[in-house]
């Protein structure tokens, strides 16, 4: 029914095919070669040729032409001369209470001398004992004749100052961290960080090259949130959990805000969500807990030099001093230094109660005072020995803060804008770092408040 | 396996050692003469054999302390059972428990005076197979040829020791401030200054420690997308500072020239390898002298290859500073080019100025940049007053009659030392002046054997294998001082003769095995 094509139609074709068969037989030779071979051709074009990339070969000529363009950027680039890292004060003498800057003598509220150990005449006098038995330089990295025996003394003592198996000390104290943290923490680890630490641990954990969580500064619900997101996670996937290491990076007493960490409920947290705790002392250490054992000891569970230490159990400690940078690749630190270390400590476990009592107490003295100046934001544990001063939201920049501290050099009182570089994680907002030295009487640290006094006004009007 | 090639730059076979010290033609040939003799293929084969043996008596050993059927030594993780994951996997440690504790009283070794040309190591005693030491309280007095002290600087006596006490007492120990903010002093100042008119450039600063001075810097300098081009030999130092400042890196072969320019061609025509963007620049990062190998850089060649391609250059002066040069200017001073053709120079001072430290030299412009962005200069505490003063007193004595008199009595020493060992048959490595003399050992049990056995005859070595090597590479390497006399270094060579016989350590086929008393 459908066969609108008529018997007819269909004979056509027919005869058309066997016209076209009849014709193969008569045409010559060639001619079928030809077809046949156009059609190998289209049936090879359409389905077996693949795309040949466009190739850049590039010939000698062109590529020393790009060679001869190609200009590269200048090695730095330029640099205001006016930066504040360009024009310091220039110090001259030994930097204790007091500094002498240009032959002017003031009191010194900037450099980190909390228990005045600079110029101590018993660890100068070690220090000298030093230098006349094993000279300056210790020539050479720990593992090759750089190890000392009052390196091992040093280690010793530090140990047992915190109540731990094991020290181990470093010679330079950004360093330090920075090496501390990738010894243990790989690619495949997670690092929760609070925000407010301090470049040299960022650096540290950038070396790392590890998962990264930060938290916000002294915030332990958010740090709560993160663990919660990880435990998720874990339950996920519990082979590959077992194999991530955590580890917790605070630090006791934060350089940058002058607050204390809440250490107990992180411990709390520590073995519930198994993780390790790493604590950078680096300020808390001599200047809080009842005989200056840091934060430990602050909340009970437990110098004047350069360099850097670690303590813990030996299981820990042991392992940097294969895989940690900054220890095996470097010479050690100058017996001088460790000298000067050891009598350092000596002096605090002698003296202890009355020199950290004293320190705790002038801080709360000195914070009380400052925070009846009307117009400064205090940032800072009220026992903590390192305060940051802000001014009032808007009103405080660089610019103005430098306006301060100028003042007060006029008028012989020391103090800094705290410096930062601009590619912290979380640059800090603009302050001055006040520290404390415990040797201050309350005359001097009203004479301090007078002065911050006055500069306010002349700032702000 | 990859073999070390023999490379001269020269095609002399034989290297020349004049006897004649003074009057040494400046012929850069000469200058650049080294020699990295191929491993034998039987010292190969045994090592590999070596490590495979302590391999399996590795994990022999491990099972038998995980059946409980050996006590278990070492700290113990106090949290172990408490469901935290392990701090270190097994396998990490492996090398640990099973290798190097075994040989760990070679490492690490104490010492209890001034690390001089001589001195005194502290005796300790194991009863347990390195697991455990206690110290008798005795001292071991040994020569030194361990110590980086290559112009005898490292004494308690003598000018530059009561020059550093002076300071110690005008100025007390730390300033506990950093550079930028309250801790600059004058004397910071004054140092700079000596070391920049010291190396004949423009600006210089000064840090508290050689191995952060790259690692801190190298990302002010280089940031992405740039291209650095490093030998491949090059300090981890370096190579953490150039991993940090988050540029691209590329490692060319060891001191081949051939090999860099091809890189530079290559990166300048191509540019970045996924984006073809081009490199905003290059920065060619180099050593002056290598101490594991002994090598010196090629640094006429490479002044050539920066200008030719506008590439920077970088160059670590960690231990030829105050070693190498008639004036004891460095690798600059070496070849006798201009200081200001090296864009960068950086040093140390721990090793030829007996002090801590390290230094960046250049235009003022660059060390102005790097006083704003450094990491080292904004947060870490400023230099000692009294390291600083040894550095200030050593490099005044170097200008002198006295420095001059140390830097030929090293350059002597080197030769000397050098010649002697070649001559023996033993197979060195390096620059025949470079004051690093490497000589193979290959075998890890060699390695050990020589180190407990020098120290036996009173000759404190260090010996060094793998990782700081490469696997086959083990070898010990003498660090020459100023302060060496003749006497000592006969001492030791005796000792390495007779050690080297004892052990069969005389492995080369271009010198003739050779006996001490038949030199």
């Amino acid at each position: 029914m459908g066969s609108s094509m008529a018997r007819g139609d269909i004979e056509n074709l027919a005869t058309d095919f066997f016209g076209l068969f009849e014709s193969f037989k008569h045409a010559p030779f060639y001619h079928i070669i030809i077809e046949v071979s156009l059609l190998l051709a289209v049936v090879w074009l359409l389905f077996f040729r693949k795309p040949r990339p466009i190739e850049k070969k590039l010939t000698e000529k062109e590529k020393q032409e790009l060679i001869d363009e190609w200009q590269p950027e200048p090695l730095v680039p330029p640099v205001d001369s006016n930066h504040p890292a360009l024009n310091v004060r220039v110090l001259d003498g030994i930097v204790g209470k007091t500094v002498e800057i240009d032959g002017r003598k003031s009191l010194n509220f900037a450099t980190f001398n909390f228990l005045n150990f600079v110029g101590n005449q018993r660890i100068a006098d070690k220090a000298i004992q030093a230098v006349q038995k094993y000279g300056v330089g210790s020539c050479g990295p720990r593992g090759f004749y750089g190890t000392i025996d009052i390196h091992l003394e040093l280690e010793e003592r530090l140990a047992k100052f915190f109540s731990c198996e094991e020290g181990i000390i470093y010679s330079y104290g950004f360093s330090t961290i920075a090496s501390i943290i990738p010894a243990y923490s790989k690619r495949n680890d997670i690092l929760f960080v609070d925000e407010g630490v301090h470049y040299a641990i960022q650096k540290g954990v950038e070396a790392s090259r590890s998962h990264v969580k930060w938290f916000r500064h002294n915030d332990i619900n958010d740090l709560e949130r993160l663990l919660a997101e990880q435990d998720v996670l874990d339950k996920k996937n519990p082979k590959k959990a077992r194999t991530i290491r955590r580890f917790l990076i605070i630090e006791g007493l934060y350089v940058n805000y002058g607050d204390i960490c809440p250490l107990p409920r992180m411990v709390e947290l520590k073995y519930k969500y198994k993780y390790r705790i790493f604590i950078d002392e680096s300020v808390s250490f001599g200047t809080i807990g009842q005989t200056g054992r840091g934060i430990t000891e602050y909340y009970e569970y437990s110098i004047g030099s350069i360099g850097g230490f670690a303590v813990g159990s030996s299981f820990v400690v042991d392992h940097q001093r294969l895989s940690a940078q900054g220890y095996c690749f470097s010479a050690s630190l100058p017996p001088l230094l460790a000298a000067a270390a050891i009598e350092a400590l000596n002096i605090m476990e002698e003296d202890h109660t009355l020199l950290f009592e004293t320190i705790m107490a002038k801080s709360k003295r000195l914070h009380k005072k400052l925070l009846s100046i009307k117009g400064y934001i205090i940032n800072g544990d009220e026992i903590s020995a390192l305060k940051h001063l802000r001014l009032t939201n808007s009103l405080n920049t660089v610019g103005r803060l430098e306006e301060i501290v100028q003042f007060a050099q006029s008028r012989d009182i020391t103090i800094t804008v705290a410096r930062y570089l601009t590619d912290e994680h979380h640059l800090p907002e603009p302050s001055i770092r006040l520290i404390l030295n415990v040797e201050m009487t309350d005359e001097e640290l009203e004479f301090l408040c007078t002065v911050l006094q006055e500069a306010l006004v002349k700032v702000t009007a | 396996m990859k073999s070390t090639n023999f490379r001269m730059v020269n095609k002399n076979v034989e290297i020349n050692y004049d006897n004649n010290n003074k009057s040494k033609s400046i012929d850069e040939d000469d200058l650049q003469c080294e020699e990295f003799e191929e491993t034998p293929l039987y010292a190969a084969v045994l090592t590999y054999i070596s490590y495979a043996i302590l391999c399996l008596f590795g994990w022999l050993r491990d099972f038998l302390r995980q059946s409980k059927i050996e006590k278990k030594r070492g700290a113990v993780d106090p949290n172990a059972s408490l469901g935290f994951v392990p701090l270190y996997q097994s396998y990490e440690s492996f090398y640990t428990r099973n290798m190097y504790t075994r040989v760990r009283d070679i490492f690490n070794r104490p010492i209890a005076s001034v690390p001089g040309p001589q001195f005194e190591l502290t005796e300790r005693i194991s009863d347990d197979y390195n697991w455990t030491y206690r110290y008798t309280g005795k001292t071991v007095s040994a020569i030194n040829l361990g110590s980086y002290n290559y112009l005898g600087f490292a004494e308690k006596t003598g000018p530059c020791a009561i020059d550093t006490i002076n300071g110690l007492k005008s100025y007390a120990i730390a300033n506990c401030s950093t550079r930028s903010e309250i801790g600059t002093q004058r004397y910071h100042i004054e140092l700079e200054q000596l070391v920049a008119e010291f190396l004949g450039v423009e600006s210089c600063i000064a840090f508290g420690m050689g191995f952060a001075t790259n690692a801190l810097n190298i990302p002010v300098i280089a940031s992405k997308g740039d291209l650095i081009l490093s030998d491949e030999m090059n300090h981890i130092s370096l190579i953490l500072g150039m991993r940090l400042s988050g540029a691209c890196y590329q490692t060319f072969e060891h001191n081949d020239m051939n090999d860099l320019e091809k890189k530079l061609r290559a990166a300048i025509v191509h540019g970045h390898s996924r984006t073809n963007r081009p490199w905003k620049k290059i920065i060619i990062v180099v050593e002056g002298v290598y101490s594991m190998e002994g090598s010196i850089c090629r640094l006429p060649q490479l002044i050539e290859l920066k200008k030719k391609y506008k590439a920077y250059l970088y160059m670590d002066e960690a231990h030829s500073i105050g070693a190498m040069g008639k004036s004891g200017r460095g690798i600059v001073d070496y070849f006798n080019v201009n200081s200001n053709d090296v864009d960068i120079l950086m040093g140390t001072f721990t090793k030829s100025f007996g002090s801590a430290g390290g230094y960046i030299a250049g235009k003022k412009s660059l060390i102005d940049h790097i006083r704003v962005n450094s990491h080292a200069h904004t947060y870490a505490s400023s230099m000692s007053a009294p390291i600083v003063q040894q550095i200030i007193s050593s490099l005044q004595l170097l200008k002198g009659p006295e420095g001059q008199k140390r830097i030929n009595q090293l350059a002597d020493n080197a030769r000397y030392f050098r010649r002697k060992l070649v001559d023996m048959g033993f197979i060195i490595y390096g620059n025949k002046y470079s004051p690093v003399v490497p000589m193979l050992l290959y075998m890890p049990a060699r390695v050990t054997r020589f180190n407990r056995e020098m120290l036996r005859r009173g000759i404190a070595v260090v010996t060094v294998g793998f990782p700081a090597t490469k696997l086959l590479e083990a070898r010990v390497r003498f660090c020459l001082s100023a302060a060496h006399t003749r006497q000592m270094l006969d001492a030791a060579l005796e000792a390495i003769d007779e050690v080297g016989t004892d052990i069969s350590l005389r492995y080369s086929t271009r010198h003739k095995p050779q006996r001490l008393k038949d030199l």
